[in-house]
């Protein structure tokens, strides 16, 4: 990005000046050389964000910002529905409520390095991952409609998952206001024997142990210390939520027109959120994102059970499950003023600080775990929101390194098969069916991901408690 | 041969970086043939390996310009895709006005033989252009959400 396009504020704050038709301003949060490297499309992205109707305070892109669809990936903005504000389903993105896991297991690196191979067997043959892979789980129209209302509660009830889990997801587990019947039948269809699959690309489970604490008080409250082991599931609401993305896409480019709205890109598609374009579409991603939920849950089970095997006595707690492509109602100060706002995270993870109500009371003092994905080969991080976060950009904050290099560039860079042998040589076993796609995720295509949460937390988005490594990555 | 680029024939593909995700191109000297090539081009992201053409499946899809078909017709073979579990190696088009049919031949998906990559998620509208070029030949890409 040009750096003379952009009013510097401070270290890791960067204006765009309103211009042209931009209603508000945007806000880039990233230090010098994360700024520089950030590609230019995600500028005009930004810019184009800002220019939607009934925008409030600010267009907001988080330090491991990219070239998305519409929105950047990283970008948050907030609407008012008072003042003809619009939901986007370009701005929540194709993989609705795709999201992180992150469970504890009580166990130590020492403990899973004697079983470590068979350990990453059993994850492989027990997870569905990638294309052709198959679920053990067929849903019919009745199980479907329930799923889709009810979320990660579905699932525990179905005796995939356990209730004392429902408290550390966002919404309870449970997003209110899903419109099953606003969910097409093909969006179902893609649906019907997915559930409990991780899915492909970027999306894996991991075994991690934590390597580094930054914040000793508030690790001990997540239960964290060094050499624990952690179990992390990244994936999202599958076949169902990229169709009702491609199909509300589709509509609302043509809805938009109509309500005259003006597109500066036809990705931006958006309906006003107070028609019945707008109000079907929430409903319909709502029902997603209690798939992504639910789909989180039973995968966390399954992790479970093979934990079970290997250490009778081992229970995976859930430490939290955070989603970050999506459009959620939240009351925010606005100049004083309480307002509820439809907050589009496309990309991006919401960051209660302390104190916020939402949080389960072992949570409430420290603030929220902000869960961050890196690469297989440098391992993620686990942050907390903090105060500030709030006047940051309504709580939000990063969700992973973001990707350096395109997997066209990664692809002609690396082999396959010389990245799992490398990170073998470093104790990380890959398990993946396709060895073009370890090199299209290689480490190496991603940013760093320790230089994005180090800004996140010096723009005071969110504050960095541990760093954890990868013992077994399953990839889709 | 660049593994990312078919044979410089006249109707041909190729793949285009984005960010996160890969564009595909096709060409050929109609649009239909320009579809029918990306189409390829969308299968070549998920594997490598050759797809037989054991089953056949009939698609149609409508949209008011050539542009917002040719993703309905991406987002078509996705659907077949996913929902049957396939892989299509070959692919049939005929446009009539605002509509499409398309034939698509493929096989189930072998994992240990296709080592699927990636899974195709839906074509989007980002960098999305059907043109014909000065000589008369057509050209359809756009970036596929991975």
């Amino acid at each position: 990005m040009d750096l003379a396009r952009l009013t510097q504020v401070d270290p890791t704050t960067w204006r765009i000046e309103p211009h042209g038709e931009m209603r508000v301003l945007a806000i880039v949060y990233a230090d010098e050389a994360l700024v520089r490297d950030i590609d230019d499309k995600v500028y005009e992205q930004a810019v184009n964000v800002a220019m939607l109707p009934g925008i409030v305070k600010a267009s907001y892109a988080m330090p491991d910002a990219h070239w998305g669809y519409g929105f950047p990936i990283g970008g948050v903005a907030a609407f008012d529905p008072s003042e003809g504000g619009v939901v986007s389903a370009g701005g929540v993105g194709f993989d609705i409520s795709c999201g992180v896991r992150t469970m504890l297991t009580g166990l130590s690196a020492a403990d899973i390095l004697p079983v470590q191979r068979a350990l990453a067997e059993s994850l492989y043959e027990e997870i569905p991952a990638g294309v052709g892979s198959k679920g053990s789980i067929t849903l019919d129209a009745a199980e479907m409609d329930a799923m889709l209302a009810g979320g990660a509660l579905w699932a525990v009830e179905q005796g995939w998952g356990e209730m004392r889990d429902l408290e550390r997801i966002e919404e309870g587990g449970k997003m209110s206001g899903a419109r099953p019947e606003y969910v097409s039948e093909r969006a179902k269809e893609r649906q019907r024997r997915e559930m409990g699959t991780l899915g492909s690309g970027n999306h894996y489970l991991e075994v991690q142990v934590v390597e580094e604490i930054y914040d000793r008080a508030v690790a001990k409250t997540f239960g964290l210390a060094e050499d624990a082991v952690v179990v992390t599931i990244h994936c999202g609401s599958r076949g169902l939520g990229h169709q009702i993305g491609t199909e509300f896409l589709k509509e609302m480019v043509i809805t938009a027109a109509e309500a005259g709205i003006a597109l500066p890109d036809r990705e931006l598609a958006c309906a006003p959120i107070h028609s019945e374009v707008g109000e079907r579409y929430l409903g319909a991603m709502r029902g997603a994102i209690n798939c992504a939920l639910a789909n989180r849950e039973i995968l966390g089970h399954y992790a479970r059970r093979v934990f079970r095997h290997y250490f009778p006595q081992c229970d995976l707690r859930l430490l939290y499950d955070v989603s970050h492509n999506t459009c959620k109602v939240e009351r925010h100060a606005i100049d004083g003023e309480k307002r509820d706002l439809f907050v589009h995270r496309k990309g991006a993870t919401r960051a209660f600080g302390p104190g916020h109500a939402s949080l389960p009371q072992a949570l409430r003092d420290a603030g929220q775990p902000v869960l961050i994905g890196g690469s297989m080969g440098t391992g993620s991080h686990i942050l907390v929101g903090r105060e500030t976060s709030e006047q940051k950009a309504f709580s939000s904050a990063c969700h992973g390194a973001g990707r350096a290099l395109s997997r066209h560039a990664a692809l002609k860079q690396w082999s396959g098969r010389a990245i799992v042998d490398e990170l073998a040589s470093k104790g990380i076993i890959i398990r993946c069916p396709s060895m073009r796609g370890v090199a299209e995720e290689a480490p190496g295509a991603y940013k760093d991901v320790g230089a994005v949460v180090e800004a996140a937390e010096h723009a005071g988005l969110a504050r960095r408690v541990a760093r954890v490594r990868p013992l077994i990555c399953v990839k889709g | 041969m660049d593994p990312t680029t078919s044979s410089a024939a006249a109707a041909r593909w190729e793949h285009f970086p984005h960010g996160a995700d890969v564009g595909v191109r096709g060409w050929g000297a109609t649009p239909a043939q320009a579809f029918e090539q990306a189409a390829r081009a969308m299968t070549a992201t998920v594997t490598d390996a050759e797809v037989k053409s054991h089953d056949r499946i009939k698609v149609q899809c409508e949209a008011p310009d050539l542009e917002l078909l040719f993703v309905e017709w991406l987002n078509a073979i996705i659907y077949e895709m996913a929902t049957r579990s396939m892989l299509f190696g070959r692919f049939a088009v005929r446009i009539e006005g605002t509509r499409l049919t398309g034939t698509l031949w493929g096989e189930p998906v072998d994992v240990a033989r296709h080592a699927p990559a990636c899974e195709p998620k839906g074509a989007t509208y980002t960098t999305l252009k059907v043109a014909e070029d000065p000589s008369g030949m057509w050209s359809a890409a756009c970036v596929v959400d991975v």
